[in-house]
């Protein structure tokens, strides 16, 4: 390998961490950006306490274009690299009811970000989704002293039946259960929040499709929902993605040359997949040929991960819950029924606003996409953060 | 089906020729392959322009345009701003007068301010300034409500043409007969005979900027970036903001063929000049960013007539960035002229057997 190879990574958690630890072991030259002040990303948040020989750890760092092989980062500040992994992660994807947008409903995502900062964030709490994270989440929060009110799972346990082999191949994830056994009591399948106002939550008990069949009403300061995760994969708009997650081969490289990812961005399997993601795409990324054992892992990862996709897939049901003046988007207060006719995403964006607010449609564009039966164009938004202009005034001539 | 006419392209100069045939009569469907404003009409800031438009031919036909637009328009956030032209340098000064005493003369409302008078319009413009010039007929639209509106009550296909005979179309749907076929595809026009080509342009979308940007801005420089034929990158400060608040900051021309890659120059260049005429955006961020194809013809004015080669195929293309400004009058000459009627505007600048638009 040539010893002055310089390999960028994205995105300090498992994944990233692993890609940037395997790189520098290879004799790249490596650093490590990351938005957070300390690594360890949405998984091992504040928990991660990252130094590894060969690899710079650029903290509070975001990273905004790539652009041939410079990584533009806030500042402006440019990183040329000879590699480049993403591995960004993803955030929760809410699903939208009555009363979502009104307080007391946060991602689940956010709920446990913030109890690992200890903070506690009310006193009756419930955690409605769907897949097996909603576990974790309720267990921190329970252990920050909230009652929980349930644990609600849209989907039936019975869809693992079918996926016997990724189970067996992934006997861990399993064992992993038992840690969340003190919230299993209150979980309840089949089941989701689909509205809220004020302390007053409406429960239902869902069918196979998630169409309510019956409702009761709970009592609770804190609504936490997550169903299932959005890649974060805006650095790169033009690599080839299936249902949003990005394309990868069997070296962790996307269809962009030079561009590996590992991690959420390629599909979502937790940690252990992600770390052996980034043991690979930081292997391949520094021309070496990775380890058999992470290769071993992320086939065996990956069989759990299309299990998890398919025992959790969201069902059309969820499109019944809302009215026609239910929020859609909250940054530009779009409800259902402004929505409109129309027959493509930037049609719809440009008569209803949807997507077009401060989250540019992270959270809402495949809800609208959903909810108008518009094919979801995977949201290419080519400034992955936003920028102040003195910083794109500041950028210099030209990149080298 | 056998309509009268077949329009391809719901663009809004598709949309705006099959408006105009309907409203004379005739049966027309409009065939697009991704729907209404799908290309270039959203790419743009849905400006309704006079003040970047020298005493012309097209100048005569964005008049024309402009009387016609507001009750078209009336449900796609029409609003009458009006363009505040701006000389940023010493000698940029002279020229922005002398420009604005030529249309003037030519019938557009465009006054004369000192430096201090347009402060009082735009309290955030650089006080630097050396000249000013207020277009009170300069308008915006939302170019997609607008589209929509004008294609209200006809037929839409979705599907792609592949080729034509004036008397009828081939799709991915089968073949369409009709009386006459309108190409109204923009930047991809050039599939249909006529020398259009794309030139890109970037917009930046800043965080919403409730009342500090009232008109559309932009330095006197950018009438001489339109009119420039060159392939290279040109910018030009231009500055606004819509009426959901957001702040639209262009504007660059390229000829890169369909190429949409963002480039961090063009970014750089736009944020520069958008700075130089408002300061306070240095710290304004930007929330994306969006591009889009011009349909540029080499001698920069619109293509609008019956193709010589191919009696039943008629061309309306080749507006450049004006497009959403020159749709009316453009589908109403083009109906005009298939009709047979009177044209209200002077066609003969905007034949087809031009020779740098016949290929």
């Amino acid at each position: 390998m040539d010893a002055a190879m310089r390999i960028v990574v994205v995105g300090a958690g498992p994944a990233g961490m692993a890609a940037a630890r395997t790189a520098a072991d290879a004799g790249a030259e490596v650093v490590l950006v990351d938005a957070e002040p300390e690594a360890g990303g949405q998984f091992l948040r504040g928990r991660a306490r990252f130094s590894h020989s060969g690899v710079t750890h650029l903290k509070n760092t975001e990273a905004w274009l790539v652009e041939n092989q410079t990584l533009h980062l806030r500042g402006p500040r440019q990183l040329h690299f000879d590699a480049l992994i993403i591995a960004t992660g993803a955030y929760d994807r809410p699903l939208p009811f009555p009363g979502w947008d009104g307080p007391g409903v946060i991602t689940a995502g956010a709920a446990q970000a913030l109890a690992k900062q200890g903070v506690t964030l009310a006193e009756r709490v419930i955690v409605s989704g769907t897949g097996p994270f909603l576990l974790p989440v309720a267990t921190a929060l329970q252990e920050l002293g909230a009652t929980l009110v349930g644990v609600y799972e849209a989907s039936s346990p019975l869809a693992w039946v079918r996926e016997a082999r990724a189970v067996l191949a992934n006997r861990h994830k399993i064992a992993e259960l038992g840690s969340y056994r003190k919230v299993l009591s209150r979980l309840e399948t089949r089941t989701a929040v689909v509205a809220k106002n004020g302390n007053r939550v409406t429960v239902a008990k869902l069918d196979r499709h998630w169409r309510p069949v019956s409702h009761r009403t709970e009592q609770a300061d804190l609504v936490c929902i997550g169903y299932g995760f959005l890649p974060r994969t805006d650095l790169v708009p033009d690599a080839k993605r299936t249902n949003d997650f990005l394309d990868v081969d069997e070296r962790q490289q996307t269809s962009l040359a030079n561009i590996y990812a590992a991690g959420e961005v390629t599909g979502i399997g937790g940690a252990d997949l992600a770390e052996a993601e980034g043991v690979v795409a930081g292997a391949a990324a520094a021309h070496q040929e990775p380890p058999p054992k992470a290769v071993e892992a992320v086939r065996k990862g990956r069989l759990f991960a299309q299990a998890l996709a398919r025992a959790h897939a969201i069902q059309p049901g969820w499109k019944t819950w809302l009215h026609p003046d239910t929020t859609v988007c909250r940054c530009e207060k779009v409800s259902l029924e402004d929505l409109g006719d129309a027959t493509g995403m930037r049609e719809l964006k440009l008569t209803s606003r949807v997507a077009m607010g401060r989250c540019q449609g992270r959270i809402c564009a495949r809800n609208a996409s959903e909810l108008t039966g518009i094919p979801f164009d995977g949201q290419r938004r080519v400034i992955a953060v936003p920028i102040p202009l003195g910083e794109l005034a500041a950028l210099p001539e030209e990149n080298s | 089906m056998n309509p009268d006419v077949v329009v391809v392209g719901a663009g809004i100069i598709g949309a705006a020729c099959a408006q105009a045939l309907k409203t004379r009569g005739l049966d027309v469907v409009v065939i697009d392959r991704a729907g209404p404003a799908a290309g270039t009409s959203s790419a743009g800031e849905g400006n309704v322009l006079v003040s970047d438009k020298e005493p012309g031919p097209e100048l005569e036909l964005a008049k024309a345009s402009r009387e016609l637009w507001p009750e078209l328009a009336e449900d796609a956030e029409w609003e009458e701003k009006g363009g505040l032209v701006v000389a940023t340098t010493a000698d940029a000064s002279e020229p922005l007068k002398a420009f604005a005493a030529k249309q003037r003369a030519a019938g557009i409302d465009a006054c004369e301010l000192t430096a201090a008078e347009a402060l009082t319009h735009e309290p955030h413009l650089n006080p630097a300034i050396t000249a000013a010039v207020h277009y009170l007929q300069d308008a915006q639209l939302n170019p997609v409500k607008a589209t929509k509106a004008l294609l209200r009550g006809i037929r839409i296909i979705n599907a792609e043409v592949s080729t034509t005979d004036g008397r009828s179309v081939t799709t991915t749907d089968g073949v369409i007969s009709c009386g006459a076929v309108v190409n109204a595809t923009g930047p991809w026009a050039r599939h249909f005979g006529v020398n259009v080509l794309p030139r890109r342009g970037v917009v930046l979308v800043t965080t919403p900027l409730p009342g500090a940007i009232r008109h559309k801005v932009y330095d006197a420089d950018y009438v001489g970036a339109v009119a420039s034929g060159d392939a290279d990158l040109q910018t030009s400060g231009v500055v606004e903001s819509t009426q959901a608040g957001t702040g639209l900051i262009g504007s660059s021309r390229q000829r890169k063929g369909f190429d949409d890659t963002i480039e961090s120059r063009v970014l750089k260049a736009l944020a520069h000049r958008a700075i130089a005429l408002f300061p306070m955006l240095a710290g304004v961020p930007v929330m994306r960013a969006y591009g889009g194809f011009r349909p540029y013809a080499p001698d920069h004015l619109p293509i609008i007539g019956e193709d010589p080669r191919t009696p039943g195929l008629w061309h309306a293309t080749g507006h450049e960035g004006a497009g959403v400004g020159l749709a009316p009058a453009t589908g109403r000459l083009l109906a005009e002229l298939l009709t047979g009627a009177t044209p209200h505007v002077d066609p003969h600048p905007f034949r087809v057997s031009r020779p740098e638009v016949m290929v």
